[in-house]
């Protein structure tokens, strides 16, 4: 593989890791503040995948690079300059319902893109995307079941559902140019995400309409997460993230 | 510990022998022949309303601490500096979730339901484990809640698993296998902290500072003033006394300190020995006292979390009640 492919692919999985990784800080958030000690666990759950699931793909990342940098080094010491997940992930939780919308638009494209992922030709992220996606068709599930339950549930929490969905839609189209500016590598690695679109709006608005919920309206879109230009929300994430490693960085833990 | 009797004022031997009286004798006989012979008590059985109400009151408390100490630790969460370390963390405060929600389903099953034993923890009425009322200021404070914490919480546990009511002895064998493992992954944090840097090694000393007394007082007030001891234990509610388990613990825990080279905060501690264990200094009672009464350094802190938690999530819970309700009127159309 070439230089520039094998940077692409650094690339590649840096994105994913750090979606995974961003995500589950998120969720790490609720940690004993949950509306309830079933939801505390079901967050902590899915927590823990996304958690280690960025582990994997932090590790191949470090690999690819080859400066020595293994999933810590990673996680602890770039800049948010160099972190490439998307916007949507590192949106605030807000309330339940807001990081459920978070939860059900993400894991609804995460599960299409590791479906086409597990049919490329690199073994790593081949295997990687094979694991997950157990985990990830759970992710699907139960946040598309909450969508329905908050939904179709009380006029508060229909509203909330509404708002929600509002606040990360936005961010939606960003998920679908995953592959931009790497688009060699996914095609040298046999990535095809032509139907991922199509089949995520479909997705999403089956979920909806059984939630009673409307599709929220279009809109523009916001983007940059992929070229490390975020939200006003990552910066602080990282900072409480990455502090002790940053303090002390001769120190092993 | 967890599951220690803490109640702040005394409600008086008088109104539970009341109760006492009024059961029937020849019942409470052969109740007490049956636990004396170390069968099980399930929750169809007759019991006696003291037992009953002294082990939802031990029951709940245990759960209540399992749930209060997900708070401490989740402080550490996302400042975790390892990703291995913050799955290990997240994974470990889910153990207790799940201990808490075993714990609440075994008091459930003598008759009081959830809700009223949640409420009970808000209002203050139910007690939590005093050691959960202390912050947690640096890493290693995870490692010393995991060594210290979850070890003292063993200690006391796995005699509970021979406990004579079925459902909480069959909870605590569950429980206590995790437990181990929390131990284990706290002294190893600290091992490696105690190995480390002059600041971790700071860090390591002083967390082993500020827990090494809270850790003692979780055993309860000593025996001589434990009046429920002698019952409890004829009960098997209970199968060794605070100052025992104690002994126990110290015992056990000091030469683990001195294997990480860190100093036990006790110019009184030395080994004895005729009786083969260590005598350690006099335990603060009036600041454990006052910790129960709910004047421990966080527990506002503690009890405002978990009231918040409960009260902005109220709106779900309904939600997800109303939606079943909906679903089940379709499913019957
Ligand atoms: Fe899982
Ligand atoms: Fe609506
Ligand atoms: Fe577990
Ligand atoms: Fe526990
Ligand atoms: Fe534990």
């Amino acid at each position: 593989m070439s230089p520039q492919l094998k940077n692409q692919l650094y690339e590649l999985s840096v994105r994913l890791g750090d979606d995974a990784l961003i995500l589950g800080q998120r969720l790490c958030e609720w940690c004993g503040h949950a509306p309830s000690t079933e939801i505390d666990l079901t967050l902590s759950n899915l927590g823990l995948d996304l958690i280690g699931q960025a582990r994997h793909f932090l590790t191949y990342a470090g690999e690819l690079e080859g400066k020595g940098r293994d999933e810590d080094g990673l996680a602890f010491e770039r800049d948010a300059l160099d972190f490439k997940n998307c916007l949507l992930v590192e949106q605030p939780n807000g309330d339940f319902a807001q990081t459920i919308a978070r939860h059900f638009l993400f894991s609804t494209w995460q599960l299409l893109f590791l479906e086409q992922l597990a049919q490329t030709n690199d073994e790593t992220l081949r295997a990687i995307a094979r694991k997950s996606i157990k985990e990830i068709s759970y992710h699907a599930s139960i946040s598309a079941q909450w969508v329905i339950r908050l939904g179709d549930g009380t006029p508060e929490s229909h509203d909330r559902m509404m708002n929600g969905l509002d606040w990360m839609w936005r961010f939606v189209d960003e998920l679908f140019l995953v592959q931009e500016g790497i688009e060699d590598v996914c095609e040298n690695i046999g990535l095809d995400l032509s139907s991922i679109e199509n089949e995520w709006r479909n997705k999403v608005a089956a979920t909806l309409k059984e939630a009673t919920l409307d599709l929220p309206a279009d809109r523009k879109g916001i983007f940059g997460g992929r070229v490390g230009h975020h939200s006003e929300h990552l910066g602080p994430l990282l900072s409480e993230m990455q502090s002790l490693p940053r303090t002390y960085n001769d120190a092993n833990w | 510990m967890y599951t220690t009797e803490l109640k702040s004022g005394s409600d008086g031997g008088k109104k539970r022998s009341k109760v006492e009286i009024v059961e029937d004798p020849a019942k409470l006989a052969a109740f007490e022949a049956r636990v004396a012979a170390d069968e099980f008590i399930e929750a169809k059985d007759w019991m006696p309303e003291a037992y009953r109400k002294t082990l939802v009151r031990q029951i709940s408390q245990h759960a209540h601490s399992e749930i209060v100490g997900m708070l401490p630790e989740g402080n550490w969460l996302r400042r975790a500096p390892s990703l291995k370390r913050k799955a290990i963390l997240l994974a470990k405060i889910q153990d207790e979730a799940g201990h808490g929600l075993y714990l609440y389903s075994a008091a459930e099953t003598l008759g009081t339901p959830r809700d009223e034993m949640i409420e009970a923890l808000h209002s203050g009425k139910a007690k939590y484990s005093t050691i959960f009322n202390y912050p947690t200021l640096t890493w290693a404070d995870i490692g010393a809640i995991g060594w210290l914490v979850d070890g003292a919480a063993i200690m006391n546990q796995v005699p509970l698993q021979r406990t004579s009511y079925g459902p909480y002895a069959r909870a605590m064998v569950r429980v206590c296998k995790e437990e181990s493992f929390h131990q284990r992954q706290g002294y190893e944090i600290m091992t490696v902290m105690a190995n480390g840097t002059d600041a971790q090694k700071r860090m390591a000393q002083d967390a082993l500072n500020r827990w090494w007394w809270p850790s003692l007082m979780m055993f309860g007030p000593p025996d001589d003033s434990s009046p429920n001891t002698e019952r409890s234990m004829r009960w098997r509610i209970k199968r060794d006394t605070n100052d025992e388990l104690r002994q126990l613990f110290v015992d056990v825990t000091v030469p683990q300190a001195e294997y990480l080279n860190l100093s036990i905060p006790d110019a009184d501690l030395k080994f004895n020995k005729e009786k083969d264990g260590y005598d350690f200094g006099e335990i603060d009672w009036d600041e454990f006292y006052a910790v129960v009464r709910g004047e421990g350094p966080v527990a506002k802190e503690r009890i405002k979390a978990r009231t918040d938690a409960w009260e902005e999530g109220a709106w779900v819970r309904e939600a997800a009640m109303v939606h079943a309700q909906k679903q089940s009127k379709k499913d019957a159309a």
